[in-house]
């Protein structure tokens, strides 16, 4: 006999409304009955009900994984349990979760959709999240005897876990070249250059803390790579932004002048724009910042240069422990074309992972890690020039031991003679 | 015995096999876009290859029966191919004009709203919750459901002055990130502390370093190695809890909900920008959540109404400033506003400018 549904009143209340609804999804997991993951549900339901009712959360970690692996997966117990310690759901009292990586851009064709949830629903619950904040695709609601062949049978899809716990995550990259004519850089292939060097550091999680890489093609910064990633990439450019001049008037016949200044003049944060008299724009490319603002509004007429890079910051995180912190510039322009430019990145990103894992203290983030040393010594570190577009200003404050400066001027010099 | 299988270290799998073939076709080489209209993105390449792109909200926690009824659209409607947004949207990519008008009906008469793009409310970022979190102070998914049933209007057409990213936090670590309006939780009370069973759960060194303000201390409790914790000195956070859970700081009464604005994470125009605090002490009231749409609700009408075309959040107030902000949207300015953490006089006015 089916097992009997649990009562859900404040659950039921989200079925309603416009928008699609995770109960009705949840539900027709529960009720499908014949199907291994019917009675689960059921009491994952049962579970949820009572959390929505004394507004408490009843999981709890552990230890769960893939032979050959020490992360990726991230276990959950219920503890909901009675007087003689024994589950109040009991059929949901193992629903941990499996963090697979999906393919940059977040591609998928029907088929493999659909043989993810072959998969799902013969060892899961066939509760899938795409995708977590990590972005992973999460597999989520599995036994602990079913972890394992039901990564066995993803894997040999051609797929991986992710990162968990204080090691290289799952990143993240934007749609980019594959759709986007504003991608600076090839992020796909930048994503798996980093991710796929460092699956040791993902799938055996030694590092002091969490690592985390996020890929945006230019400075919309659609990943959030400088608030959390703590190496973000972010394509860019160093030549003259391109500007087809008939695009720009036609651009002004179809939406007037005033429009132009009010949405494009003035809102260039360098004042590097100009609208010429025969509705031509002037660009002042000395002083544009690469913001993207102007190439937003007008596709058609303006595109980033053609000598494109990316520029790359450090120490992006959220807010434990010492609050929300964002990425330093600390490569203003990279060339990221060549073999061997991608090479460069890959030794650039082993270098702060290797200065992260000797230096930070447990539990300690990039960022974290740059305030406590101060970021000269993190540059000196890993083997970066200093550069004045990392800060926003120099120092303000006398405070500070200054007998090595005529060597650091020297350095400087020395730095500009070379070129 | 037989050998156990092995893992393939595979990594982050190749998208070539997964993207449409005018993506391969024209990998980094697109020219312009346009917005046909809310939800519908159109590219064009330098080959002169065209792409139409449709964007659906999902519920983000899906089951394999929304995912199967997703596919079925596609192989009917497009091409075959999707890919996902970073906020938990679907897009599916045809290769004609005639496409978009049916697969937009397809997707409506399925219940998935077409939307999300350019100055939209889109989709809401959201974390696991009380459904998969082990430390969640709320859940995500039905505070996202709740309030997007409430945004509907705002994701399916292009209205705001600019784009509103949302996000919400079951817990004050943030990991639904910055928005322009982040609806996180936030406790007000220390932890209870189970004296019995932190010796036996918990790493005590790594508690007390754990603590931002340094709040934790070792202490012999009926005889028994346990934490203390300065109740005058604890902010609450709950840093505590995740490695310690005999430190249990959620609490139906007294965790909260507080609504943050004006975070931004593009370098766009102005540079990127953290939330900050507008609202606090909103009850954890589910299943709808009535007083955190109320006050989110609240804040988008002001900016939709006295926003400038292309200005965020944080541009918008930044123009007007914070004391009309308050006064616009009618919400209590407290000393709780006014920061007192490390570098917070920076944040503070050192200026005689004021607006009358």
């Amino acid at each position: 006999m089916a097992k009997k549904s649990h009562e859900t009143p404040m659950l039921d209340q989200l079925e309603s409304g416009p928008w699609p609804s995770f109960v009705t999804g949840l539900k027709r997991l529960a009720n499908d009955e014949g199907k291994p993951y019917a009675s689960m549900m059921k009491d994952l339901l049962g579970q949820l009900e009572t959390s929505y009712k004394t507004r408490k959360g009843y999981w709890k970690g552990g230890t769960v994984g893939v032979i050959g692996y020490g992360g990726g997966v991230i276990p959950r117990f219920t503890e909901l349990k009675d007087e003689n310690d024994n589950p109040l759901f009991p059929d949901a009292a193992e629903f941990h979760t499996l963090r697979i990586m999906p393919a940059p851009g977040m591609h998928y064709t029907t088929d493999v959709l659909r043989k993810m949830c072959d998969v799902w629903e013969k060892y899961g619950s066939g509760l899938i999240a795409f995708h977590g904040q990590s972005g992973d695709i999460m597999f989520q609601g599995c036994t602990t005897d079913n972890v394992q062949p039901a990564f066995d049978e993803l894997n040999e899809m051609g797929f991986d876990l992710g990162g968990a716990g204080p090691a290289v995550r799952t990143a993240m990259s934007c749609v980019g070249h594959a759709r986007c004519e504003h991608s600076c850089y090839d992020e796909q292939r930048a994503h798996r250059a980093l991710v796929n060097r460092f699956l040791d550091d993902m799938h055996r999680p030694a590092l002091p803390y969490k690592f985390k890489f996020k890929f945006s093609g230019c400075a919309n910064d659609c990943m959030n790579s400088i608030q959390r990633a703590d190496m973000a990439v972010i394509g860019t450019w160093r030549d003259d932004m391109q500007v087809d001049q008939n695009e720009v008037k036609a651009f002004v016949a179809k939406k007037g002048r005033k429009y132009v200044i009010d949405n494009i003049i003035t809102r260039c944060p360098t004042q590097a724009l100009s609208l010429n008299d025969d509705d031509t724009l002037a660009v002042d490319n000395k002083n544009c910042v690469r913001c993207m603002h102007c190439i937003n509004v007008m596709t058609k007429a303006l595109s980033p240069g053609k000598d494109r890079g990316v520029t790359i910051l450090v120490g992006g995180k959220r807010t434990l422990k010492i609050g929300d912190l964002m990425g330093t510039v600390v490569v203003p322009f990279m060339k990221l074309e060549t073999d061997e430019d991608f090479e460069q990145l890959e030794e650039l990103a082993q270098n702060i992972i290797d200065f992260f894992a000797e230096n930070a203290l447990e539990h300690e983030r990039t960022g974290e890690m740059i305030e406590r040393i101060g970021l000269a010594n993190f540059l000196e570190g890993v083997g970066l020039e200093i550069d004045p577009n990392m800060v926003n200003h120099p120092r303000t404050n006398p405070y500070v031991r200054m007998d090595g400066w005529d060597e650091e001027a020297a350095k400087w010099n020395e730095r500009k003679a070379a070129g | 015995m037989s050998q156990p299988r092995m893992p393939i270290e595979s990594g982050v799998p190749d998208a070539t096999p997964y993207m449409h073939p005018l993506f391969i076709k024209n990998y980094g080489k697109w020219k312009w876009h346009d917005r046909p209209r809310p939800g519908v993105l159109h590219h064009v390449a330098e080959s002169g290859d065209e792409i139409w792109t449709v964007r659906a909200g999902t519920q983000r926690q899906m089951d394999v029966y929304t995912v199967r009824k997703l596919c079925d659209i596609a192989d009917q409607y497009a091409e075959g191919f999707v890919r996902f947004t970073i906020r938990s949207n679907i897009e599916f990519m045809v290769s004609s004009e005639d496409k978009v008008q049916p697969l937009i009906d397809a997707l409506n008469k399925e219940g998935f709203p077409v939307g999300g793009t350019g100055n939209s409310v889109s989709m809401i970022s959201h974390t696991q919750g009380w459904l998969h979190c082990d430390i969640p102070g709320t859940d995500a998914s039905g505070v996202v459901k709740a309030l997007m049933d409430e945004l509907y209007d705002e994701y399916v057409n292009e209205d705001m002055p600019n784009r509103v990213r949302i996000t919400t936090s079951c817990c004050e670590i943030n990991c639904g990130g910055q928005g322009d309006i982040a609806i996180n939780v936030q406790h007000t009370k220390p932890p209870k502390i189970n004296h019995d069973l932190v010796a036996n759960v918990c790493e005590r060194p790594s508690v007390v370093a754990r603590c931002p303000v340094a709040a934790i201390r070792p202490a012999l409790v009926n005889g028994k190695p346990s934490l203390e914790v300065d109740e005058k000195k604890c902010v609450c956070c709950g840093a505590c809890f995740p490695p310690c859970p005999p430190m249990q700081i959620n609490d139906p009464e007294h965790s909260k909900i507080a609504i943050w604005v004006g975070g931004k994470h593009s370098s766009t125009r102005s540079k990127p920008t953290f939330h900050k605090l507008v609202a606090a002490g909103l009850p954890n009231n589910p299943p709808r959540w009535p007083e955190v749409a109320e006050v989110v609700k609240k804040i988008l009408k002001v900016y939709k109404e006295d926003a400038k075309d292309w200005e965020r959040m944080n541009e918008w107030i930044d123009r007007i400033g914070w004391a009309r902000f308050f006064e616009l949207t009618g919400l209590p300015f407290t000393k709780y506003h006014i920061d007192n953490w490390r570098g917070s006089r920076s944040s503070l006015n050192a200026s005689a400018q004021i607006r009358f």
